[in-house]
């Protein structure tokens, strides 16, 4: 909503924009705090998903506290092991159930590359079929290196804009749909 | 027949049945179910809440395990084998090297095969814990599994500091192990394993006394001996339904014929049975690791014929049969004398059988792992046929297949 003439603005604008700000970083600070996670686990890496979810790490102090099975309550999808091309599709069907704003996570090496399974089985890498926000490097990473990789994340929503009603058209498209189905999900 | 025209008409018992003609549905579980861990898809014809029909797709961790291990060295194939069962990767490790150890025909040193007795049950407990947590998690006891994880991050801990990595660790070499146990850890592992029998404890005590636990894992997922035996179970599954087969047993391997330690059988074959006897198995766990420490005595931990193992540095850097062996397995590979063999260990889930082929090069020519994890994952249909929906959660859990094993 800026202005249409450049550098001018007029004080309602101003006030306007303000006040967008204003409940942007209020809406940031709450859903960096508020993280429904959805834990997308596959393989070795859902043992340190397990450890980081126990008692001693404890991703509940970051406001990730209780994982979601249902992709619709949730907001953050941590991809946790490997992805291979059979579950491509899967993992890609589960990011589109989710519903905005969402944010993703990859766990692992695997889940961020392929990790070292370089072969004709494992998608190399998440990020060929839907975005990551943040990447974990490791394998498995230990759990600090978790806590880290989600406080990243929750650096990059509070300086996020956020809308208290957002108008973005739905992402997918009717190729896309097609492309799923062929996947192997019948 | 004849007998039920004497009973008066309005008194037959079906007569007030209001039968509701009902249609099978076909119900698809997993890849990613909340209530199941693990990549396996289940594709369940299910008559009202009855299973009628239940048919387990794998394929979902399919990582080309096999074929990556042709274009390695053999030593090179071990971080492949840490990621088959991913709880207990040193069982993995070691056993993956018994076997190439048998190919070559190497005999390890005493304090090599006590390190890998004593890593192995270490590991065997870490694998028990997670079963059980897991599955007091999915059947709704989510304190319990904490308390499992705090005791498994504490065996951790010590893993790590014995083999630098938490639950990946690589550890072992063809010939023995690389490296020592570090100093003071016996100690540390003692204490740690003190403090881990209370939580077992505690995990085992939780459950055992729970009324909805006990329902939903008594008489559930039955499998009597025999058809545990034809589906070709092993481990634990196999001894909950009283057979007497344990490899640590009946072939001892390692150092296993010197330590004194009780197999656990069950009775019922059921999934109560199957839990309860890993936390037995822990028990005996906790056992052997403290008779290693006992028996052990100080020596190397690496055999010295330079074909398998590094010379040593100061060999290396001032003489040219060290120059010479070091280069030789650095560039090509441990050379494994041409030919086939099957070893098999005991893992936490049962038989882990190893066939490998080998061509004289410096590299697999074929690795085949035997998990035990098919064979259980095979089971699972008989198990629950015919008994309720809710019945599969605690069964696939009980049976603790890993999909990194089953999906090579
Ligand atoms: S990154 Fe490593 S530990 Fe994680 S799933 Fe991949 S192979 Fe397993």
């Amino acid at each position: 909503m800026s202005s249409n003439f450049g550098m001018v603005t007029t004080r309602r604008e101003e006030a306007e924009g303000f006040l967008q700000r204003m409940v942007s970083r209020g809406l940031g600070w709450a859903r960096k705090y508020s993280l429904f996670q959805y834990p997308f686990v596959t393989a070795c890496c859902g043992m340190e998903y397990m450890a980081i979810s126990g008692a001693r790490y404890d991703v509940a102090r970051f406001g990730a506290e209780f994982p979601r099975f249902s992709p619709r309550q949730a907001d953050l999808l941590m991809v946790v092991g490997t992805i291979n091309q059979k579950q491509a599709p899967i993992l890609k069907r589960v990011y589109d159930q989710m519903a905005e704003p969402k944010w993703v996570i990859a766990f692992g090496v695997c889940a961020s590359s392929g990790g070292f399974y370089d072969n004709y089985a494992v998608l190399q890498g998440i990020d060929r079929i839907i975005p990551v926000d943040v990447y974990i490097p490791g394998c498995p990473p230990r759990p600090e290196q978790v806590l880290d990789g989600l406080i990243l994340l929750q650096e990059k929503i509070s300086a996020q804009t956020h809308k208290l009603i957002d108008h973005a058209p739905p992402e997918m498209t009717v190729d896309g749909k097609r492309d799923l189905l062929a996947g192997g999900m019948k | 027949m004849a007998k039920q025209h004497d009973i008066p008409v309005e008194a037959r018992p079906d007569m007030l049945e209001a039968k509701l003609p009902t249609k099978t549905m076909t119900l698809n579980m997993g890849p990613s179910h909340p209530a199941s861990h693990g990549t396996v898809r289940f594709n369940i014809e299910l008559d009202g809440e009855n299973i009628v029909n239940l048919d387990p797709e794998i394929g979902f961790l399919h990582r080309g395990f096999e074929k990556s291990c042709e274009n390695v060295s053999w030593t090179q194939c071990l971080p492949y084998t840490d990621r088959l069962n991913y709880v207990s990767a040193l069982c993995n490790n070691f056993g993956f090297l018994s076997a190439v150890e048998k190919l070559a025909q190497i005999e390890i040193p005493e304090r090599a095969k006590y390190i890998r007795t004593l890593g192995a049950e270490l590991h065997r407990i870490c694998d028990h814990l997670t079963a059980t947590g897991a599955t007091a998690m999915e059947l709704g006891g989510f304190s319990v599994f904490f308390y499992a994880i705090e005791a498994r991050d504490l065996l951790w801990d010590r893993i790590a500091e014995l083999t630098g990595a938490r639950l990946t660790t690589s550890f072992g070499r063809i010939g023995g192990v690389e490296r020592d146990l570090p100093e003071g850890w016996i100690q540390k592992v003692k204490d740690t394993l003190d403090r881990v029998a209370e939580l077992r404890d505690e995990v085992a005590s939780m459950l055992v006394h729970n009324r909805i636990f006990l329902d939903r894992m008594k008489g559930t997922g039955v499998i009597t001996a025999e058809d545990a035996v034809n589906f070709g179970f092993s481990g634990p599954c196999l001894r909950a339904t009283g057979i007497d087969w344990d490899i640590r047993k009946s072939q001892p391997y390692w150092v296993y014929d010197r330590m004194d330690f009780k197999v656990p059988l069950g009775t019922h074959g059921d999934n109560f049975d199957r839990f309860y006897l890993r936390i037995d198995e822990m028990k005996e766990s906790d056992s052997i690791v403290r008779q290693c420490f006992e028996q052990m005595q100080p020596g190397p931990t690496m055999i010295e014929d330079w074909r398998y193992a590094l010379p040593p540095k100061p060999q290396v850097y001032s003489t040219i049969e060290g120059v010479i062996g070091h280069f030789k397995i650095v560039m090509e590979g441990i050379k494994i004398p041409k030919g086939e063999c099957y070893a098999y260990t005991e893992s936490p889930n049962g038989e882990l059988g190893w066939y490998l082929v080998s061509d004289g090069s410096g590299r697999p020519y074929k690795v085949h792992c035997r998990a035990p994890g098919i064979p259980l994952l095979g089971g699972v249909e008989h198990m629950v046929k015919g008994a309720i929906l809710p019945d599969l959660i605690p069964t696939f859990d009980t049976i603790n297949m890993i999909g990194g094993e089953v999906e090579q």
